[in-house]
C-alpha cells in the first residue's frame, strides 16, 4: 500500500506530469463528446481523422515553441515576432520561386536556393531581435514588437503587395505529403526540429548555459559565461525555426500570404511554453513540456472546431480552457490543494479520535 | 550649549522574520547639526532610516519630532512631518527641467493651469538661495550627478523639511563635487536643518559631521562628538572591538611561501570610479588579506584583477607575463578563480542543482562544444560534496534549499574544480556559522600549502590575522598600506584603516 503511494508521488512529481494531464484531459473531453474522435482511417492513401489533424496542424507551433522555450529561458522574455518572421520567410521563399510573377506553374529558381534564402532572412530577423535584447538590453517584448509590426510589412514589400502563388506540385510537398507516404510532411518537420534541438542540447552545454544565464546573469558572467552571446544565440535559433515554420505554412497553401501566414501563432507558441510548465520569467526549462503544450493547444483547437465553434469565436473558448489549465498548473493552486488536503486529513483525524 | 533637539527616536526595535534588525536603538538629532550614522554592513543603518521614513513600521519604541510624538506610515507621511530623504540614486525625472523637478506635484497654478513663469522664477530664487549654479529651465539629465543630488536636496529643503536624510550621497561623486555638496550642507546647517548623513567614508565624516552615532548588529553602540572620538576608536567601535582587548592573534601558518615566484603583479591598475590605481604583488603559496571598511575598495580591487570590472589603466603581470584581462573567462583561463562577496546575487545559480552549480565554472572554461558527460559531472560533484562535507539531501538538490554555509562550500567546490593557481575569496565566511567558518579558514591554509595563492577578504580582522601573511589596507577606494611580519597586529591594522590623525591612545 505504502509502496504504491510512493510510486504515484514519483510520477506526479515529474515536471511533465501536469502538461501530460492537461493534454489527456483535452483529449478525453474530445473523445466523450465528439463521435469517432479517435478514429483514424486511410482514404486515398492518406491518413484521416482528428488525431492526424491535431498532430499535423500542431507542427508549426511545435517548431516555434522550441525557439520560444530557449528565448524565454535565457532572456526571461518572449519573442512576439515569430509569426511575422514566418510571413517574411514565406514571402522570400515564394518570391524567389516565382521570379517576380504573382502566380507561376513552374519554379523560376531552384527550390533549394529559395529555401536557403528564406531561412537566412528569418535568421537575420532573429539576429536583429537578439542584438536588441542581448546587446542593447531592450526588453524582449519591446524589442520584438518592432518586427511584430514591421515583419508583415516587409513581407508585403517582398511580394510587392501581392499574394504570390506557387502552383507547383513539388512545392506542396512540405505542407502536404511525400509521394505515397500517408503521414503529412509537416509532422516530419516537427519531429526533425525537436530531435535536432534535443541533439544540440545533449551534445553541447548550451542548455546548461541558457539556464544559468536565465537564472542569474551576474553570477553567470563571473563564472566565465558570455551571457550576451548566449541570449543572442537563442534569438538567432528562434528566428531560424520561425523560418522553417514559415516555409511549412506557406507550402500548405502554396502561396505567400503576408497577412495570414503565422497569424497569432506567436501567442500559441508562448502559450505552449507556459502550458509546458515553463516559467515565463526564464531559468530552468523543459523542451518536452513545450512540445506537449503545443500539441495540447492544437488538440484544443481541433476539438473546438469539432464542436462546430466558428473560427472567429474560437479564441474565447480557447481562452477559458487556457485559464483553467494555467491555474491548475500554478504553484498557488498547488498550495491551496495541499492546504485543503491537510485540512481534510485533520478533520478525519478528529473524527477518528471521536470514535 | 545644547541646541534644540529636533528629532528623537527612543527604544526602537524592529524584527524581520528570523532576524532582529534593530533592538532598542536610540537616536537623537539636534537642530542645525550634521549627524553621521555609521556601521558596517548589517548594522541596521538602513533599517533605522527606513523605519524613520515610514518604509517599514517599527515594532516598538517612539519617534518624537519637536516634542510631538509621530508615526510615519509611508514616506509621504514622513515628508509631511518634515523628514526628507535623498538617496544615492537620485530619484528625479531626468527628462524634465530643473524647475519642473523642483516643483513636481506642487506646481504653482493659475486658473488651473501650471504657471510656468512663477515656477521658473521661484526655482531660480530657491537655487540662488542655496548657491546652486544651474539654469532652472535646463534639462535635469544635462546636469552632473552632484548637481542632480543638490537639486534633490533643494526640493527637499523647499518642502520645509526639518530633518534631511542623505543616504550615501557621495558614493558616486568626485572630490570637487563632494566639496560643493558639503558647501550646501553647511548652508542648510546654518538654516537650522538637522542632517543625518549616512556614509562609509571616514574622511568625510571627520570633515563635516558634528556627531556620530554608531550601530552594530542592530544595536546602538553609542553617540559621540566627532571631536572627541579618534578615528581608530571609531573604527574599533564599528568593528566591535574595545581598543584594550586587541589581543595578539598570530597566523597558524609556518613557511610555505615561495617569495621568489611572483604570481600576480599589478602596477598602477585601477578602474575609474571604483578603485584608484594600486600596486600589488602576490607570491606563490601566499595568503594575502585585503582589509578595510565596507566600501573601501576591497572587492573593487580584486574585481579589477579578475576582469569583472575591466581595468582602465595600469598593467597586470601573471607569472611574469604581461596580460590584458577583459572578461572573467580570460582570467579563469589564466588560472584565476573568484568567489564573489554577494553569494546570493553573484554566486549561486539558485534554481540549478548542487551538481550543476559545482561543474558550471569548469564547463564554461571548457567551452560550449565540449560538454562534460553526466558521469564526469557526478564524479566531480560527489568529490567536492565529500571533500568539503557539503550537507545536501542529494547532488540533485537545488542549491537554493541549502544553508548559507553549504551554499558557500558549493561555490568553493566550483572553483577548486577548475584547479586555479590564484583564488580570490571575497568574504567567504560572511553570514555562515562558526563551525563552517573555521573549516573554510583551515581549507585556505591547506590550499596555500599546496602552492596556491589566495586573496582573502574579510571584515573580521582576527580571521585574517589567522590566515594571512600580508595585509593590504584600503581606505576610501585607495590602497593605503601594506602590513607584514611582526607588524601584523590588530592595533596597527586599525590605525592604518582609520588613517588621518594618529591614535590618541
Amino acid at each position: 500500500m505504502a509502496k504504491t503511494g510512493f510510486d504515484i508521488r514519483k510520477i506526479t512529481g515529474n515536471r511533465l506530469f501536469m502538461p501530460l494531464v492537461c493534454l489527456a484531459a483535452v483529449l478525453i473531453v474530445g473523445g466523450i463528446f465528439v463521435p469517432d474522435f479517435f478514429a483514424v482511417s486511410i482514404n486515398n492513401n492518406v491518413l484521416y481523422g482528428y488525431p492526424v489533424d491535431i498532430v499535423n496542424r500542431a507542427s508549426e507551433v511545435v517548431i516555434l515553441a522550441i525557439g520560444m522555450t530557449l528565448v524565454t529561458a535565457a532572456s526571461g522574455g518572449q519573442d512576439i515576432s515569430v509569426g511575422a518572421v514566418m510571413a517574411v520567410a514565406a514571402a522570400v521563399c515564394c518570391q524567389i520561386l516565382s521570379g517576380g510573377e504573382t502566380s507561376v506553374n513552374e519554379f523560376a529558381n531552384p527550390l533549394a536556393l529559395a529555401i536557403i534564402a528564406a531561412l537566412i532572412a528569418a535568421t537575420l530577423c532573429g539576429a536583429f531581435n537578439g542584438f536588441l535584447v542581448a546587446k542593447l538590453n531592450i526588453q524582449p517584448m519591446v524589442a520584438t514588437l518592432i518586427l511584430f509590426t514591421a515583419g508583415r510589412g516587409i513581407a508585403q514589400l517582398v511580394t510587392k503587395g501581392q499574394i504570390t502563388y506557387i502552383r507547383v506540385e513539388s512545392y506542396k510537398v512540405m505542407g502536404g505529403f511525400i509521394g505515397k507516404c500517408p503521414v503529412p510532411t509537416p509532422v516530419f518537420f516537427a519531429i526533425a526540429a525537436v530531435a535536432l534541438a534535443f541533439l544540440v542540447l545533449k551534445k553541447t552545454a548550451l542548455g546548461l548555459y541558457i539556464e544559468s544565464v536565465g537564472i542569474n546573469g551576474a553570477a553567470s558572467r563571473l563564472i566565465g559565461l558570455n551571457s550576451t552571446m548566449i541570449k543572442f544565440l537563442t534569438y538567432v535559433i528562434c528566428g531560424l525555426l520561425a523560418g522553417v515554420a514559415g516555409i511549412v505554412a506557406s507550402s500548405r497553401i502554396y502561396s505567400a500570404d503576408a497577412n495570414n501566414i503565422g497569424l497569432n501563432l506567436e501567442m500559441d507558441a508562448i502559450l505552449a511554453v507556459a502550458l509546458g510548465g515553463n516559467a515565463l520569467g526564464g531559468g530552468k526549462f523543459s523542451l518536452m513540456g513545450s512540445v506537449i503544450g503545443a500539441y495540447t493547444i492544437q488538440a484544443l483547437t481541433t476539438t473546438l472546431y469539432a464542436f462546430r465553434v466558428s473560427s472567429d469565436r474560437l479564441p474565447v473558448y480557447k481562452a477559458i480552457v487556457v485559464i483553467v489549465i494555467v491555474i491548475i498548473q500554478s504553484p498557488a493552486f498547488h498550495r491551496f490543494m495541499a492546504e485543503q488536503k491537510a485540512k481534510r486529513a485533520a478533520k478525519n483525524q478528529v473524527a477518528e479520535g471521536g470514535n | 550649549m545644547e541646541s534644540k533637539v529636533v528629532l528623537s527616536m527612543k527604544d526602537i526595535s524592529k524584527t524581520f522574520p528570523g532576524v532582529k534588525a534593530l533592538s532598542h536603538v536610540d537616536f537623537m538629532l539636534r537642530e542645525g547639526e550634521v549627524h553621521a550614522l555609521m556601521g558596517e554592513n548589517g548594522a541596521g543603518k538602513s533599517t533605522l532610516i527606513k523605519v524613520l521614513t515610514g518604509v517599514y513600521e517599527f515594532d516598538s519604541g517612539e519617534v518624537t519630532m519637536s516634542g510631538k510624538s509621530i508615526v510615519n506610515h509611508s514616506p509621504q507621511d514622513a515628508q509631511e512631518n518634515g523628514i526628507s530623504t535623498v538617496y544615492q540614486e537620485v530619484n528625479l525625472c531626468p527628462n524634465l527641467t530643473v524647475a519642473e523637478n523642483l516643483f513636481i506635484g506642487r506646481e504653482p497654478r493659475r486658473f488651473g493651469m501650471i504657471d510656468w513663469k512663477t515656477m521658473n522664477k521661484k526655482a531660480a530664487e530657491l537655487l540662488k538661495s542655496l548657491n546652486i549654479e544651474v539654469e532652472p529651465t535646463g534639462m535635469l539629465e544635462e546636469c552632473s550627478i552632484a548637481i542632480q543630488q543638490m537639486i534633490a536636496i533643494a526640493r527637499a529643503v523647499d518642502m520645509e523639511c526639518k530633518v534631511l536624510i542623505l543616504d550615501e550621497p557621495t558614493s558616486s561623486l568626485d572630490d570637487e563635487e563632494v566639496k560643493k555638496l558639503f558647501g550646501l550642507m553647511r548652508r542648510l546647517k546654518d538654516k537650522g536643518v538637522g542632517i543625518i548623513f549616512v556614509t562609509h567614508f571616514l574622511e568625510q565624516v571627520y570633515e563635516i559631521c558634528d556627531r556620530i552615532t554608531v550601530l552594530r548588529n542592530g544595536e546602538l553602540v553609542g553617540e559621540y562628538e566627532t571631536e572627541s572620538l579618534p578615528r581608530v576608536m571609531l573604527v574599533a567601535k564599528m568593528m566591535g572591538k574595545d581598543f584594550d582587548d586587541l589581543a595578539d592573534i598570530k597566523s597558524e601558518r609556518t613557511g610555505g611561501i615561495d617569495a621568489k615566484e611572483t604570481l600576480i603583479e599589478a602596477k598602477g591598475l585601477g578602474h575609474q570610479g571604483t578603485i584608484r590605481p594600486f600596486d600589488i604583488a602576490i607570491h606563490k603559496g601566499e595568503v594575502v588579506g585585503l582589509a578595510g571598511l565596507l566600501g573601501s575598495g576591497r572587492s573593487e580591487l580584486v574585481r579589477t584583477i579578475y576582469g569583472a570590472d575591466k581595468p582602465d589603466c595600469g598593467t597586470l603581470k601573471v607569472k611574469g607575463q604581461e596580460v590584458k584581462i577583459g572578461t572573467p573567462l580570460e582570467a579563469m583561463k589564466l588560472g584565476m578563480a573568484y568567489l564573489p562577496e554577494d553569494r546570493k546575487k553573484e554566486g549561486i545559480i539558485a534554481d540549478l542543482s548542487v551538481r550543476e552549480n559545482i561543474i558550471i565554472a569548469l564547463q564554461a572554461k571548457r567551452g560550449m562544444l565540449k560538454p562534460m558527460s553526466r558521469k564526469e559531472m557526478e564524479e566531480a560533484a560527489d568529490k567536492y560534496i565529500d571533500m568539503l562535507q557539503i550537507k545536501t539531501a542529494s547532488r540533485e538538490t537545488p542549491i537554493k534549499s541549502l544553508s548559507g554555509g553549504n551554499q558557500q562550500k558549493v561555490i568553493i567546490g566550483r572553483w577548486l574544480l577548475t584547479n586555479p593557481d590564484f583564488l580570490i575569496l571575497d568574504e567567504p565566511t560572511r553570514g555562515i556559522d562558526i563551525g563552517t567558518k573555521t573549516e573554510i579558514q583551515k581549507l585556505v591554509l591547506k590550499l596555500a600549502d599546496e602552492g596556491k595563492s589566495i586573496v582573502f577578504i574579510s571584515s573580521e580582522v582576527e580571521e585574517m590575522l589567522r590566515t594571512c601573511s600580508t595585509l593590504h589596507i584600503l581606505r576610501d577606494g585607495k590602497k593605503v598600506g601594506e602590513i607584514t611580519g611582526d607588524e601584523l597586529k590588530q592595533e596597527k591594522i586599525m590605525e592604518t584603516i582609520a588613517g588621518g590623525e594618529e591614535s590618541h591612545g
